[in-house]
Parts: structure tokens; sequence; C-alpha cells
């Protein structure tokens, strides 16, 4: 009888539920705000309209818009997290006691660092990407729309696998990167690690996927007569970011499974005993946790790029120069992973050559900040929100840049590895790069996806919220660090660094009413989207081709492909009065059918996790066979698309521009 | 009609070129595979080595096979595209056939290592050895489900300029599999009596 | 919003966080600044020196933002507005110049201080105390065999005498550092990394670990304790005398997961502890990498 129940259950057992407060708190609250959302669809008959609308969807815009949805409620979750470390470190010192104890505490300093990087970061760069790309390059969509769908549903299967695991089952402890041995069996049999692989995995197989769509779609669906020399800035960070994707995600896929494989199957690669090496698991994670920052980061200043220039009313300065220091930094990115294990012992050449060659990637990046200002230089600047989130960048990333290339020291680093200064130096140059880059992008292409602006004042009180925030809740982490603060600390003895942890506690607290801030932002301009309406497709004055298009932009993008002969082609047209098609132009289309090949793949892959973290063989096997099921029948389905003629494109186009 | 030649070559070039950098991601996987098995390969654990446990010649016959079967799936893309439906399919279940020869000799060596003792727990040796070789295997078998399912379209909906397409990849895929098991050849068996 | 305001609020906001920063530093023991090892005193002038040549970046760049920021923003009529500015070769040869000359001087001391302030270099200025270091979960263990002592989560060591350590662990990976005196180091299963230090004052300092290692990792600090000449001997003297036994039996019940924060003695009954610890945790048929010089 208990033969059975094992086989059918796996290792599941009520002695995996939540016991502490904050956590029960959040698996009773995760499931009902799930429930309520559903309540309100079933009672206001929406079911159809949000599988049509949206979740079958394959158009580029609804998907980003999807991605973005996800990634702000991890970073609420991300940064509730955040908050409850802040309370902790502000009164546990000594003897006394935060609300967690240390093995809670390590796996939610472990989920804040992992549903940060992996969902709410590249969940806002995808969803801005797809947004953005195919319509800054004059395409209708990207290469691939139905791996773009199934890119998206894997991330969201990766999500809700990882916040299951708050429900039940806890998550891991051992750092968002999981280190061998800690993460071995013999340390942690655990389920929690389990969830920490699996998640990671299938939302990395999805991010895989997605590198390979936005490349093939920047060299194959640019507008005709866009030369790679006239495309956008924007569009080459994508481009250099996608070969980062695709070059450093299957080290990563590979770094997951062999741990996986130790833990699931008893093998030994990076176990402390029959030959396993951990220091192996270190160089391949970090040879994928490299580029992961510059995947993260290098979008993030391309939007500044398409930003500074738009509201400056001014060319980018130095176009060329912009995007060789993009292609020095991808190459330049795969030949620096070692820094982030200086003290690991690899002796002081090989530590001198990529110490060296981590500062020589700062040059380009340097360069891109003074062309970033002399853009500025001569301009007629509008400050609006988005130019506010630029100030907060070049503030905050110039500073994180500098503690950077102070870390690149070995001799320097062996004072301040994995300490507090480390902490506060990677979000320093996180949250300026990539969190202030999003939000601004965010804000620029808002309306030309919703059809009305967000109102522009909350958003800069957001930026000037989240940029004083910023500084309260991690300069004071610089100066712990050098105190002796080492970081995911989940109590210490000096009394004199409490202080420190309450004023960063303080500034995390601004920080949320930042996000806040953000939310009002976007609740407010919903509830005013009347009068914030942008009634002729160009709010800002745009220099590129996405402002050539009516807002919210049709779901075919353009009626007209456009000929391209100019950098900044719409800018230029603007200039020479050439903003209208003649009916001639206006062809048959075909565009992609909606599809829920990614929901059906998400589903089965997800169900696949499940089953390998709570050793359900059965389950993991029906999974992996409906799985195989889908993709068949997917590969054998030749009807995936519709046309649409060109008389219904030209009357679409009459009723919707306004030249 | 223009519109449709245009339309399916299109779709043709990006799948294809899709494709090829999927195989380019796939290499990077793989090497790092070749990467952890070339550091790993001396972690014995008190245990058996690479040149006591391995057969080159045994090896030799499994790389004989799936060269065949790259032979033969290169016959069938060339006969297809001549519109030749019968020998195509024909020589597409000779590849198919072919690869499930490879597989079951690599079941039996599997087989016969865990029987003397020597499995993916042994040691870190064996552990990356069964991982490397284990993946290839299973991308060998996922072509072998994929021939099936190209027989069954082709045999449904003929030569068709989808159907083409259709081959091409799963070419390409077959044919990058032998690729890397003349490396897995190389590096692994070789790689332990030299 | 009114212009004077403009100007006023962030300026007031600025002079607040700085002297919010300026209350928090005052008067606080900042170890990695106010060292007591020869090794932390370089790395303290190192870190000085960097932060001085970036100065040579962040203030043009913080200059121009707000110089830009003010003189050509929309609303200011009496500055020049050239719309297709967008090359110059005498600024972009300035920017590029610049940030490599500070970045070719930054590697040549990189280059320089990776071997000079490599932690497995032994230090100059007297016979050189050996100490071998194993991390435990959740403890410190330090085996003097020149002595026939070890301690529990403390170390000593005489004043100016370089202390060479051997590290190697029976737990998860950690990590040891103690900021005031130099430079950290793992601590591994099976390796055997070493790390040389050498304490220039008196006192106490506390080590800690830098590399979770489970439950007890926030509790697993120790304290270095750099002594005179004479309280040097009286340490060895009482520690020989201690009642605890330090042998492979009483290792392994050390060694089982537990957080223990207490100083303890013991006489070093076993003197190759160390090495059958870190071999018996070596991947077999393979020695462990070896390092570079």
């Amino acid at each position: 009888m208990s033969d059975w129940l094992q086989i059918m259950i796996g290792r599941i057992s009520l002695d995996y539920l939540p016991s502490d407060p904050a956590t029960i708190g959040a698996a009773i609250g995760m499931p009902l705000m799930v429930l309520g959302v559903v309540g309100a669809l079933t009672y206001f008959k929406k079911w159809k309209w949000l599988w049509e609308s949206w979740l079958t969807n394959l158009d580029a815009k609804k998907i980003g818009t999807m991605y973005i949805i996800v990634a702000i409620l991890m970073l609420v979750r991300g940064g509730a997290d955040a908050i409850m470390l802040r309370m902790q470190t502000a009164v546990a010192v000594g003897d006394a006691k935060g609300p967690f104890d240390a093995d809670m505490f390590q796996q939610v300093v472990t989920a804040h660092g992992t549903l940060m990087i992996f969902f709410v970061a590249m969940g806002l760069v995808f969803g801005i990407i797809n947004w953005v790309l195919p319509l800054m390059i004059g395409a209708r969509d990207m290469a691939f729309p139905l791996l773009n769908s199934i890119s998206f549903w894997l991330f969201a299967a990766g999500m809700v696998l990882n916040n299951f695991s708050l429900v039940f089952g806890g998550f891991s402890n051992g750092g968002w990167l999981g280190y061998p041995p800690l993460t071995e069996l013999q340390y942690n049999p655990g389920p929690g690690v389990d969830y920490w692989i699996w998640s990671l995995q299938i939302a990395g197989v999805g991010s895989l996927m997605s590198g390979i769509n936005f490349f093939v779609t920047i060299i194959k669906n640019r507008a005709p007569g866009m030369t790679f020399w006239k495309m956008p800035v924007f569009s080459w960070s994508v481009f250099v970011m996608s070969v980062l994707i695709m070059l450093a995600f299957p080290i990563l896929t590979v770094t997951l499974t062999l741990l996986g494989l130790d833990r699931t199957m008893g093998m030994h690669f990076f176990t402390s005993d029959a030959g396993g090496n951990p220091m192996l698991y270190i160089n391949l994670i970090w040879a994928w946790g490299h580029p992961e920052v510059y995947i993260l980061v290098l979008p993030a200043f391309g939007i500044f790029s398409e930003v500074v220039a738009t509201y400056s009313k001014k060319i980018l300065f130095g176009y060329r120069t912009m995007v060789y220091a993009l292609l020095a930094i991808m190459f330049l990115s795969f030949v620096v992973w070692q820094h982030h294990f200086f003290t690991m012992g690899a002796g002081a050449n090989v530590n001198a050559f990529f110490g060296i060659m981590t500062m020589v990637i700062a040059i380009p990046t340097g360069v891109k900040i003074f062309n970033w200002l002399f853009t500025m230089y001569r301009g007629r600047i509008d400050f609006k929100a988005p130019m506010v989130w630029f100030l907060a960048f070049v503030f905050t990333f110039t500073i994180g840049g500098v503690t950077g290339v102070l870390m690149a020291v070995p001799a320097l680093d062996f004072q301040v590895h994995n300490t507090m200064f480390l902490v506060a130096h990677f979000h320093n140059v996180i949250i300026g790069g990539v969190v202030f880059g999003l939000f601004a992008g965010i804000t620029h292409w808002f309306p030309k996806i919703f059809g009305f602006k967000l109102y522009d004042k909350f958003g800069r009180w957001a930026a000037t919220l989240w940029q004083i925030g910023f500084i309260l809740a991690f300069i004071p982490l610089y100066i712990l660090g050098l105190m002796g603060a080492v970081r995911r600390l989940d109590s210490y003895d000096d009394p004199s660094w409490q202080p420190f942890f309450i004023v960063s506690g303080i500034g995390v607290l601004v920080i949320a009413t930042g996000v806040a801030a953000f939310l009002l932002q976007v609740g407010y301009s919903i509830w005013k989207r009347k009068e914030l309406i942008d009634t002729t497709g160009d709010p800002w004055d745009g220099r590129t081709l996405e402002w050539s298009v009516p807002s919210p932009a049709p779901h075919y993008n353009f009626a007209v492909i456009p000929e391209v002969t100019e950098r900044d082609e719409w800018w230029h047209r603007k200039q020479t009065g050439n903003t209208a098609y003649a009916r001639k132009e206006y062809v048959d289309i075909w565009l992609p059918r909606n599809s829920a090949v990614g929901i059906y793949v998400a589903i089965a892959a997800g169900f696949m996790g499940f089953g390998i973290i709570w050793h359900i063989w059965w389950l993991v096997a029906i999974a992996l066979l409906g799985l195989v099921v889908v993709v068949i029948k997917q590969t054998v389905n030749d009807d995936s698309e519709y046309q649409v003629t060109a008389n219904e494109l030209f009357h679409e186009d009459q009723k919707r521009s306004v030249v | 009609m223009s519109k449709v030649l245009n339309r399916s070559f299109e779709k043709y070039e990006k799948a294809e070129f899709g494709f090829w950098l999927y195989l380019m991601t796939d290499i990077i996987l793989f090497a790092s595979l070749f990467a952890t098995y070339m550091i790993l390969k001396n972690n014995v654990a008190g245990g058996e080595t690479a040149a006591q446990l391995f057969d080159p010649k045994f090896a030799l016959v499994e790389t004989i096979i799936l060269l065949l079967s790259s032979f033969t799936c290169g016959l069938a893309v060339l006969l297809l595209r001549f519109k030749n439906k019968a020998a195509g399919l024909a020589m597409l279940v000779a590849t198919l056939l072919l690869g499930i020869a490879f597989i079951s000799l690599e079941l039996y060596e599997f087989t016969n290592l865990v029987n003397e003792g020597q499995s993916w727990q042994t040691s870190a040796f064996l552990s990356a050895f069964f991982t490397l070789v284990g993946t290839h295997g299973i991308h060998i078998t996922i072509g072998i489900v994929w021939a099936v399912v190209m027989c069954v379209y082709l045999l449904k909906y003929g030569v068709t300029s989808n159907s083409l397409r259709k081959m091409t990849l799963f070419s390409l895929f077959w044919h990058f599999l032998d690729l890397v098991w003349i490396f897995i050849f190389t590096i692994v068996y070789l790689g332990a009596v030299l | 919003m009114k212009r004077g305001l403009r100007v006023i609020i962030p300026i007031t906001v600025a002079g607040v966080l700085i002297a919010v920063f300026a209350w928090l530093v005052h008067g606080k023991q900042i170890d990695v600044i106010h060292t007591a090892g020869i090794v932390a005193d370089e790395q303290r002038q190192l870190l000085f020196f960097a932060l001085l040549l970036s100065a040579c970046v962040v203030v043009p760049v913080f200059t121009l933002l707000i110089l830009f920021s003010v003189k050509y923003r929309a609303g200011n009529k009496n500055s020049s507005y050239d719309p297709n500015f967008s090359e110059n070769a005498v600024l972009e040869g300035l920017w590029w110049g610049i940030p490599i000359a500070i970045i070719g001087i930054l590697g040549m001391l990189t280059y320089q201080t990776s071997h000079s302030l490599d932690p497995y270099k032994k230090l100059e200025g007297g016979k050189e105390l050996s100490i071998q270091v194993i991390g435990l979960q959740w403890k410190w263990l330090f085996i003097y065999p020149e002595y026939n002592v070890a301690t529990l989560n403390y170390m000593a060591a005489p004043v100016d005498r370089p202390v060479h350590l051997s590290l190697t662990a029976q737990a998860p990976m950690s990590a040891l550092w103690i900021p005031a005196l130099g430079s950290q180091i793992y601590a591994m299963n099976g390796m055997d990394s070493q790390l040389n230090l050498k304490g220039t004052k008196i006192g106490e300092y506390t080590g800690y670990n830098t590399n979770i290692n489970g439950e007890g990792y926030a509790k697993m600090t120790f304290t270095a304790k750099i002594m005179s000449r004479n309280d040097f001997s009286n340490w060895q003297t009482k520690a020989s005398s201690s009642k605890n036994m330090m042998d492979m039996a009483t290792f392994d019940v050390l060694a089982k997961p537990e957080s223990m924060r207490d100083e303890r003695d013991y006489v070093l009954v076993d003197k190759d502890l160390y090495d059958k610890v870190m071999q018996r945790n070596m991947p077999h048929g393979h020695t462990s990498t070896e390092h570079q010089e």
C-alpha cells in the first residue's frame, strides 16, 4: 500500500508545508489573488477575450505586454522579499531575532536574486524588445511568431514553479547561483534546490529560443533599404544581445542539467566525493553568468540611445562608435568570467589576465556615456520622465561602473569579494542600468502600444524616488562591506553596523514608493486615457520607424512596409514631407493565426519539472509524452497563417491614420 | 503564382537559417559537455579508467553505421528533390533503421558497463561519459522519431515545398549529429587508448 | 515648478544625503581602511589610488551631465541648437584616449599587484608561522603543527611575524577573511589553498566566512589575535596544557553540522590530521591542480 503511494506522489509529504508566518501568509495570499483574477474573469465573462486577444495571440506586441506584466508582478514579489530582508538586518544584531530564522532568510535571499534576474530583468527586457523591435526595423512581427509565444509561456512556467515553491516545499538556500557542494544532495537533500534548477532550466530554454528569434528577425525581417548601418542603435543592441544569448545560454542549460543529474541520478559532477569538482561548476556557471549581465544591460543602453536622441531633438552622437562599442562589449564579455572568483586561488597570472580584460570592457562602456552626453549637447532637451530616468541612470551607473573597475583589480577584490561592497556594486549597475533603462523604455513606447501616454508627472516622481531610494539603500552597503559585513547575512554581532542596515532599510522603503509611483502612473493613465490620448502616433516627435504608424500600432504594424533610405528614416521623412503611402503600395499580406501550442508546451514542461522535483516519475513520463505529441502535431501543421488583402489594409489605414 | 513561390521560399530560408542557429547553440551545448568530460576524465575515484573500459573497435562499428546513415540521409534528400518519392522514402527508412541499430549498440555498451558495476554513479569520470554520450544518444533518438514522423508526412502529403523544407531541416540535424559523434569517437574512445 | 525651487530642492536633498552618510561613517571602525596588517595596508593604498584615478572620469561625467542638462534644456533660449552635430574627432579622441590611459595605468598596477599581493606569496620579515585551517559547518579549526596545538574559532599569531595559512574544508565551500589583516581565500573540500598575512598591530580582529555554506553561515566568525611575543609564548604554554585532544575521532565529531561559537584549545594528537582530512576528500587518481606562480 505505501509502496503504491510512494510511486504515486513521490516524495511529497505534509512536512513541506510552510511553517513561518511570512511564508504562510504568502502561501495563502498568492493562491487567493490567482483565485480572485479567475473569479473576475468568470464573472465578467472575459475568458474568450483573454484566450483569443492575449494568451494565444502571436502578435509580438501582445506577447511583450504579457512579459512586462509578469515581470512587474515579480518585481513586486522580489521587492517584498527585499523589504523583508532589510527588516531582518535592521534588527538582527547579536542574539536579537528578526522575522526569519537563518534558513528562511537564506531562502528569501536566494529567491530575491533569482526572481530579479531571471523573471524581472529578463522579462522586462524581452517585453520591450517584443514591443519595439519589429516596429523599429519596419517588420510586421518576429521571424518566428509561434516560437516567440513558446518562449513567453516557458518563461511563465518557470515563474509559476518558482512561486509554487513558496506554497509547498521551500526554495533553494544556496544563493542565486547555487554553488555546489552546498547545493548537492549531501548538504541539501530537500526539494528547494530542485525547484531552483528546474524553474531556471525551463525559463532558460525560452530565453535561448528568443535569442535565436530576435537574431533571425534582425537579419531577415528588416524593411527593404535598411542596411545594418541604417539600423537604429536599439536594434543593434538587441542584435548583440541575441548573439550573447545564443552562445551563453546553452552553457547554463548544461550546467543546470549536470547539477540536476547529480541530485536526481546520483552522478558526481560537482560532489565532494567520487571525483566531483565543484570548481568546474563555478567556471561553467560564470561562463554563462557574465554574458548574462551584458544580455540584461545592453538593451537598456540601446533604449537610452533612442531616448536621449528623441528628447534632445538631436541626432545620436557618434553612431558608428556606439555600434563598435557594442560589438567590442560583445566579444569582451566572453573573456572576463573568472573575475567572479579571483579568490578561488587560480594564481597571479590568471587573475591578472582576467582583471585586465575586465577593465578593458569598461572602456567602450564609458565611451557610450560620453556619446550620450554629447547627444544632449546643443540639443533642445525636453525633460519628460524618460529623460529623468536617463539622468538617474548616468549618475547611478557611473558609480557602479567605478566600483566595478575597482573590483576588477584582483588584489582589491580580495578585500571586497562576496561582501556588501559587491552587493552594492551589482545592484548599482543593474538598477542604474537595467531597471532605469527599462522604465524609461516603457514610458517612452507606452503610447505606441496602447494609444495613450503615461501621465508624465508620476513618472518623474517614480524616477526621483527610485534615485533617492537607491542612494539610501545601497551606498551604506559599500561602507558596510569595508567594515567586514559579508553578503547574505541573516544576523551580525557588531552593533555599529546596525545604523547602516537601518538606513538601507529606509532606502528600500523609498524604492517601494518609487514602484508604487510607477503603478500609480499606470493606473491613473488608464483612468485618464481619454485626456492622454495619442492622436498622431508620434507624440514625442520621434526619429525612428515605429513612430510612423498610428497609435496603438495595428496588429500588422505597417500597412505598407516602408522603403528605407536613411538612418533615422522617420525623422528624414518628416523633414521632406514624405509621410503618406500611395494606394498602389498596399499589397496582400499573411499574418500568423492564434495558437495555443505555447501554452501546451509550457504546461508539459512545468509538469515535467514538478515531477522531477518531487520524484513523481509517472508524471514526468506523461508530461514528456504530452510534449512530444504537441510538438509533432505542430510540425505537421501547415495552416498557420491567414491572409489580409490589400483592400482591407487600405481601409484599415484610412480609418486610423491622422496625417 | 510568384507571390506563393516567394512566400514559401522566404519561409524556407528563414526556417533553415533559424535551424542552423539552433545547431550552433547545440554545438555550444556539446562543447560544454566535452569540456566537462575532458576535465573529469581522470577522476576515476579509484575505479577503472577510460583505457580499461572503452573499446574503440566497438565504437568504430557505431561510427560506420552512423556515417552510412548520413549517406542514406543525403540520398533521401536528393531523391526527394528530384521528386522520386518511393526511393526517397526508402532511403529515409534506411536512415532511421541505421539509427536504431546505432542506438541498440549504444544501449548494449551502456548495459554492459552498468552490469560490471561501472555506472554513472560510480565516479565523476563515468558521470561525464554517460552524460556526454547519452546526450548524443538522446539527440539521435529524437532524430529517429523525427524520421518516422517525416515518413508518415511524406506518405500523406507527398513531395511538396513544405515536405522538402522539413526534410532539409531533418537532414541538417542528422548530419550534425554524425559530426558530433566523430568528435565523441575521437576524444572519448580514441582518446582513451592513444 | 518655480525656478528657484528647482535649484534649491535638489541641493537640499543632496546636502541631507551627504549629512546622513557623514553621520553614519563618523567614528566608525572600518577594518579595510583602519588596517592592521601589511597586506591590508597595501590594499588600502591601492584602493585610494584607484578611486583617485576613477575620479578623472567621474568628475567630468557628472559635471557635463549637470552642465548640459541646465544649458540645453528646452526652456533655455540662450543656447545654440545644432540638431545634426554628431561627429567630432577631437572629442572622440579624448574620451577614448583618457579612459585607455587610465585603464593602461590600472592594468599595469593590476599585473604588478596580482603578483605582489598574491595570497600564495610568502611574506618577508621573519620566520613564518605555519597554521593549517579547516573550514567546518559552522566553525573554524586552526592547527599549529609547530606547537602541537589546535584552536577553535580563534587564531593566535605573534605581531610582525609572517603567518602562512594552509586551508581546506570538511564542509561546503567557505572562505576565510580577516579584513583588518588582508585578503580572503576559499577553503574547499579536498583542496589546499594558501594565504599569507602579517599583523602589524597588536589587537583582536574579527574574521569572517564570505561564502554561504548553510544555516550557520552568518555566525561562522572567529577572532584573529595578534599578540606580543610574550603573550604568544604564554598562549602556547596554556594551549599545550589543555585537557582537550584533537585527533581524527574528535575531528569527525566536530565536523558534524552544528553552529559553535565558543573558543577552545586542543592538544594536537594527530600531527597529520590536516593532510588526512584533505586527502580523503581529494578526487582519487588525480592530484589537485597546480597553483601557478
